[in-house]
């Protein structure tokens, strides 16, 4: 556990974009307003598998108002290149795809054709006015139908990749994962007891409350400038200029205040349209979705199929896994099944393990990130059978958690072993929680746990932080602000140099101010752009050393810089402050700056309590109180970290309870809105209670893991354990929402 | 030397073998060490003589990004595995 006390980090000060956020004063994109500004609208296929015979948009054009249409015709020809946008890559003509549909539409609401006007009401009517001519295929929208011989092809060149190796026929299965750790086979005929079950999970949407937006302004000399909703800048800048053809360099890319992305705002889906539409008009074009355009056209995450498998000795010593995962990708390849098979049984230390997965096409929106990707469906799966064994041995569900929680030096099923890793101090803190001490004993109640893990990663980013003559600082980095990032960011770069928060004014800068930084995702940010201040802040320290050495007239060896940021020497000793004022008088003008890349996982690991009623009449859960505990490294800002740990939960007990995709007999989305699609309130969750374990990262200097992403995988397994403490029913279908808990209910019943 | 685990779809050129302890002071010489060893190796996990973009280097359990020139030490433990994201 980290013990260091700080003066800075590990306080709560008031964030400092707060005031322009709960004032309504911060810009977001559909705030942006400039002259001559159009409004663009996207028409959308009504259709979900489509061959697109012909498209006429003379009538369109000749609507009074309209400037702009564009079409597939429109978009440059871009060949199958696989793209590296940092943080994982793409194929190319995909991306551009996914933006306009070319030969054929995958999905009800993909892009077809896009007008700009003088305002949207014209854009629209004009848009409604384009003819295109389908010819409608058979579709698919479940992974086990898709994966089928005779399925319907999304895409006739598509061949199945293991690893190199390619399939002789084309299918809907992109790729195929295998990973093999000792020898599963053998083990699992010594186990002393197995318990195998299939699971479903629904797609779902990650329900950020800003839809996509975005405004383009293509000038004459090819320079284009985009103000945007967007996890990443540099990706969107590079995913931009790859699909319109254009240098990078002559797109500026300036991200806005964003109302939530959780994964969701990594991919490119409006810019490029919009980019065409101002340049085919030459006026500044905005395009904004509407919550339909969201949740049938952006990226939901994947729905799942999973066959897992688990034996254990009679001591509670897990000794053999097994898992058949089939992920859906959506309409192109490129889904979360790689982080699926990873995780599957990435809590436990289990010696031998077989985990084959796959990628899977079908006429859905292309699957997206969504915190954790991949990790919520199997640990839904999992943390369900390692209750089973418990039940099975007559053991308890946190004892048997503890026997085999995933410590330092633990291989993963995929090869590489832990470093320093806090499981076993969240199960411990879980443990001593008065949650987990309180007995829970009413009727129809029950108590169920989980534990949960994501990577994290590192990435690239860099920071910025001129000294003003005050000795105050502007901090310029570049990494979205999502979450509080900023101010968890300057408290970094206050601490190395013995400031306050408030002394620092950090910036979000565009892609032609800012230094190269990844997306904020990958639960990296405070961790790595952290550093990065953290680094500036070193380089500034010892530019002053040297030139303080020259005001105090001594050599740079003799000026120390103490913890607390004051430089001593030739019996002087200064806090940064008073010499930045000092240097500045002398004509020196400071900037520090720094670029890291660091390339180890963060490894978050969490466990979680939760504590529901189920209606025997209706199925309806109600959870009665929820306990999130994470192992933060260090949390810089406890209540950020807080906020990361309570929000996440909510979104995976929404996962858990209700959340869905319904689609009709023609696999067009049935419930595209927030009244139909049934995402949980304030009214629907109680107070979620956290606990912060610190367990300290040794790669980072003040021990941060990232904690973004984690909070989200446990909730669906740990209220599935509940329910079934409460009503001895196992739910293996996600969403456990009302009619299904219902059913199964009464189906055990009558099995009794 | 490090030791260099083979991905278990690969195994089939391997002849099953898990894994294998080489001389290499970095990925490239690996792949080209493990190809000489096990041929179409190479073809397996680099697409224009680099590694995969569907595929990340993990040595000593830090996910380098700097693929064939990525440097390992003489007890590193290397892994090929997939390239992930994040949220």
């Amino acid at each position: 556990m980290t013990t260091t006390q700080y003066r800075v980090i590990g306080t709560r000060p008031v964030r400092h974009d707060g005031a322009d956020k709960v004032t309504g004063k911060a810009i977001y994109t559909a705030d942006t307003k400039l002259p001559g500004m159009l409004a663009g609208f996207v028409l959308r296929s009504p259709h979900a598998h489509a061959k697109i015979i012909s498209i006429d948009t003379s009538e369109a054009e000749a609507t009074p108002g309209v400037h702009a249409v564009i079409s597939n015709a429109d978009f440059p020809n871009v060949e199958d290149k696989i793209a590296d946008l940092g943080e994982g890559s793409v194929n190319l003509s995909y991306l551009s795809a996914n933006c306009m549909a070319q030969k054929k539409v995958l999905y009800r609401g993909h892009a077809v054709a896009a007008v700009a006007a003088t305002d949207v009401h014209i854009a629209e009517e004009a848009a409604r006015k384009i003819k295109v001519e389908y010819e409608v295929l058979d579709s698919v929208t479940w992974v086990l139908d898709a994966m089928e011989e005779n399925a319907p092809l999304l895409h006739e060149d598509l061949v199945t990749d293991s690893l190199g190796e390619k399939a002789d026929k084309p299918s809907n299965v992109p790729v195929h994962l295998h990973f093999e750790k000792g020898d599963a086979a053998t083990a699992f005929k010594e186990a002393d007891v197995i318990v195998e079950r299939e699971f479903k999970t629904a797609t779902v949407h990650q329900g950020y409350i800003e839809p996509h937006a975005v405004v383009a302004d293509y000038n004459e000399d090819g320079r284009l400038r985009i103000w945007t909703a967007t996890q990443g800048s540099f990706t969107c800048r590079q995913q931009t200029a790859e699909i319109l053809q254009i240098p990078l360099g002559n797109v500026l890319v300036t991200p806005c205040e964003i109302g939530g992305g959780f994964g969701g705002k990594i991919t490119v889906y409006l810019e490029p349209t919009a980019a065409l539409l101002s340049k085919k008009s030459g006026r500044p074009v905005r395009i904004a979705m509407t919550r339909a355009d969201v949740f049938e056209a952006s990226g939901p995450t994947p729905g799942s199929f999973m066959r897992v498998k688990l034996g254990a000795k009679n001591d509670g010593t897990l000794i053999a896994g097994e898992a058949w995962l089939a992920y859906d990708a959506g309409a192109y390849p490129g889904g979360m099944i790689g982080p699926g098979c990873m995780c599957v049984f990435s809590c436990y230390d289990i010696d031998h393990a077989i985990v084959d997965g796959y990628d899977v096409c079908l006429n859905k929106p292309k699957t997206s990130a969504y915190r954790a990707p991949g990790a919520t469906q199997v640990a839904f799966a999992t943390e369900q059978l390692v209750d089973e064994i418990a039940q099975k041995l007559g053991m308890c569900e946190l004892e048997i958690r503890e026997k085999n929680a995933v410590k330092e030096g633990s291989r993963r099923v995929d090869g590489p072993v832990y470093p320093p890793i806090g499981l076993v101090e969240c199960l411990d803190a879980l443990k001593q929680s008065e949650h987990w001490n309180t007995p829970l004993e009413g009727a129809n109640q029950g108590r169920g746990i989980a534990a949960g893990f994501w990577f994290g990663c590192g990435l690239k980013s860099s920071a910025a932080c001129t000294v003003n003559s005050d000795g105050t600082i502007n901090l310029l980095e570049g990494s979205t602000d999502i979450g509080g990032s900023r101010t968890a960011i300057a408290m970094q770069l206050a601490e190395v140099l013995g400031l306050e928060a408030n002394d620092i004014n950090p910036q979000v800068g565009d892609t032609d101010t800012a230094g190269y930084t990844d997306v904020t995702g990958g639960s990296r940010v405070t961790f790595a752009t952290g550093m990065a201040a953290y680094e500036a802040g070193r380089d500034l320290q010892q530019q002053m050393r040297t030139l303080a050495a020259d005001l105090w007239d001594c050599s740079t060896d003799d000026i120390t810089i103490g913890e607390d940021g004051v430089f001593s020497g030739n019996g002087k000793a200064v806090g940064f402050k008073a010499l930045a004022v000092e240097l500045f008088a002398a004509g020196e003008h400071l900037v520090g700056r720094a670029t890291v890349a660091p390339e180890c996982p963060t490894n978050g690991f969490g466990a979680q309590i939760a504590d529901v009623e189920v209606d025997p009449e209706t199925g309806k859960v109600t959870v009665l109180r929820y306990t999130t505990i994470q192992d933060a490294g260090k949390a810089i800002h406890p209540s950020y970290v807080e906020g990361q740990l309570q929000g996440g939960t909510v979104q995976g007990i929404g996962w858990a309870l209700n959340e869905e995709y319904f689609y009709r007999d023609d696999d067009t989305m049935a419930n595209a809105s927030f009244l139909d699609y049934r995402m949980p309130t304030m009214l629907d969750v109680p107070m979620i209670d956290t606990i912060i374990v610190e367990t300290g990262n040794p790669e980072h200097p003040y021990g941060v893991r990232g904690v973004g992403e984690t909070p989200i995988v446990p909730p669906p397994a740990a209220l599935a354990n509940a329910i079934y403490n409460a009503t001895d029913t196992r739910m293996t279908e996600l969403p456990m929402s009302p009619p299904k808990l219902w059913k199964a209910m009464q189906s055990d019943q009558a099995s009794e | 030397m490090p030791t260099v685990f083979i991905p278990a779809p690969l195994r089939e050129l391997s002849g099953g073998t898990q894994s294998v302890v080489l001389e290499a002071r970095n990925v490239r010489e690996i792949v080209y060490r493990l190809d000489a060893m096990f041929p179409g190796f190479k073809d397996r996990i680099c697409i224009d003589g680099n590694i995969s973009p569907s595929l990340q280097v993990s040595i000593d359990s830090v996910m380098t990004s700097k693929g064939m020139i990525a440097k390992v030490q003489p007890h590193s433990e290397v892994h090929f595995i997939p390239a992930i994201g994040g949220g």
